[in-house]
């Protein structure tokens, strides 16, 4: 799922500063499971931001919602009439959500009380790595499901880089080698044989973002 | 007198771009080169254009200076980081060069490499930030430098902008300006008119431009430039001179001189695309008397 941490307060004051009246909108979804954008980050959000302001002598009303998923037409069309009411909002969801909303909110400002970080996985409680960067053409099947593209800080494909040391990354030192762990994978699964194949550059002005934002369009369900 | 000097005395300059081989025969460039040698203040040599792999920009800019003429070395921001950038400059400055044009760059997806990353690490605000900052002796990091390199930097103007495309283009050269750009080359320009609105709305800062002119090889360049290039606009009367023309060359030439002709007075210097037809421009300068 998507993963989110909580900008700075004194950032998300900055951007409230020309404002006495917000709607804080969070998200049911990716952001609510990393706590970091759901009903309960949005009430305690909404009670600092009031006492921030309080305490420089101005006040903030805030109005407070969390649709389903923010990133979906149907549920940010949700908070048209509360919009209508409010100067400016801030979106706890991931930065899709907040473009959701942009794109349907043309004259009511809308900012980012989240920095989008990953797309990645609970590892334990309070602890989430990232999995996956969406390259667009993905290559789990050869590298015994674990991806070098978001876990190798080299991006090998053909690795390991030979840096690696009682298997951490020698990048970052906390992360677990990506290619320590394939190989340990695929050793596991009788397979280490795919270590022998070697994996061609990858064609990222293709399959990736280097061509400009991709799109994904589903003619059996259009309607 | 240096091309710097040339534009910091107020005079007029004239530049020729010269395309890099793919490969490394360099014969038709020395060739071209020597043809010039002598009627140009400089030669601008693009780095990938069109995102096409070639021979890079500075070994050939290092190579023509050799045979004596000054040269503008071209980087962009698509195919290297902050690291490779910074690096280039200094390589530019540490060869004596100077002269350096900052541009974008192509994406690589439109280019002859079209599966290649693109970098975009910096974009031409950030690339002019670093070439400032390594002249007054640190990185972008901030880490001093052994020795400052010396440069004359220019970068890309869209004179061709019109309404609200414009206001945002003199924003954008404001910031440019803010950031030490020298002088501004801008894209091919087909109507005078549009070169004489730029120059107006943009005489206050003072910074020399210089225009594209392109030789115009067929009517139907002229028309896929029409088409496909934000801003370009080949007037009709010039399609219709090259396409009753029995003489394509000639035609081009002189359409290319009344340009030039016209756009003297507008500007501080013109630079001559020649996309193929280098052996023109000496009969080109002949006839407008440069």
């Amino acid at each position: 799922m998507i993963k989110a941490e909580q900008k700075p307060m004194d950032e998300i004051l900055r951007y409230l500063s020309p404002y006495d009246r917000i709607l804080l909108s969070g998200c049911g979804a990716c952001v609510t499971v990393c706590h970091a954008g759901g009903e309960k980050e949005v009430e305690l959000l909404a009670s600092a931001l009031k006492m921030a302001f309080r305490k420089s002598g101005k006040s903030l009303e805030v109005l407070e919602a969390t649709p389903a998923r923010q990133c979906e037409p149907e549920f940010a069309s949700e908070l048209s009439e509360t919009i209508e009411k409010v100067e400016a909002v801030i979106s706890i969801a991931c930065g899709v959500g907040v473009q959701t909303l942009a794109r349907h909110f043309p004259k009511t400002p809308v900012f980012p009380g989240v920095n989008t970080t990953f797309l990645g996985e609970t590892v334990t409680h309070g602890v989430w790595e990232e999995r996956c960067q969406a390259c667009g053409n993905c290559i789990l099947e050869r590298t015994g499901g674990i991806c070098p593209v978001a876990r190798c800080a080299k991006q090998l494909f053909n690795g390991p880089c030979g840096g690696s040391s009682k298997g951490k990354c020698e990048i970052k030192r906390e992360a677990d080698c990506a290619w320590q762990l394939i190989y340990d994978r695929l050793k596991g699964l009788g397979q280490l044989y795919r270590m022998e194949e070697i994996i061609p550059a990858r064609r990222w002005g293709v399959e990736s973002r280097d061509s400009g934002p991709r799109r994904i369009v589903r003619e059996d369900l259009k309607v | 007198m240096t091309f710097k000097e040339r534009l910091e005395s107020g005079k007029f300059v004239v530049v020729a771009e010269l395309q890099p081989p793919k490969g490394i025969d360099l014969s038709e460039l020395y060739e071209n080169a020597e043809r010039l040698k002598g009627r140009l203040d400089a030669v601008n040599v693009p780095d990938l254009q069109n995102a096409i792999m070639r021979l890079g920009s500075l070994s050939v800019c290092a190579l023509l200076k050799e045979k004596g003429l000054e040269v503008i070395a071209n980087l962009s921001c698509s195919d290297r980081n902050r690291l490779a950038l910074q690096s280039e400059l200094l390589n530019v400055s540490a060869l004596g060069l100077k002269n350096v044009l900052i541009l974008r760059g192509d994406p690589p997806s439109i280019g002859d490499h079209f599966e290649a990353q693109a970098v975009f690490d910096l974009d031409v605000m950030g690339l002019l930030g670093a070439a400032k900052r390594l002249q007054e002796g640190y990185d972008l990091m901030g880490n001093d430098l052994q020795g400052k390199p010396q440069l004359f930097v220019g970068t890309q103007v869209n004179a061709a902008a019109k309404g609200h495309v414009l206001d945002l283009e003199m924003m954008d050269m404001e910031k440019k300006i803010r950031l030490g750009a020298n002088f501004f080359f801008t894209g091919s320009i087909y109507d005078p008119g549009l070169l004489e609105n730029f120059v107006k709305k943009v005489a206050h800062f003072k910074v020399p431009i210089i225009a594209g002119i392109t030789l115009l090889k067929s009517v139907g360049m002229a028309r896929y430039v029409n088409k496909h290039v934000e801003g370009a606009l080949i007037p009709d009367s010039v399609i219709d001179r090259l396409m009753k023309a029995s003489d394509k060359q000639k035609a081009s030439v002189e359409i290319a001189g009344d340009l030039i002709r016209a756009m003297k007075p507008l500007c501080r210097g013109i630079q001559i695309i020649p996309i193929g037809w280098e052996n023109l421009i000496p009969a080109l300068l002949d006839q407008v008397g440069l």
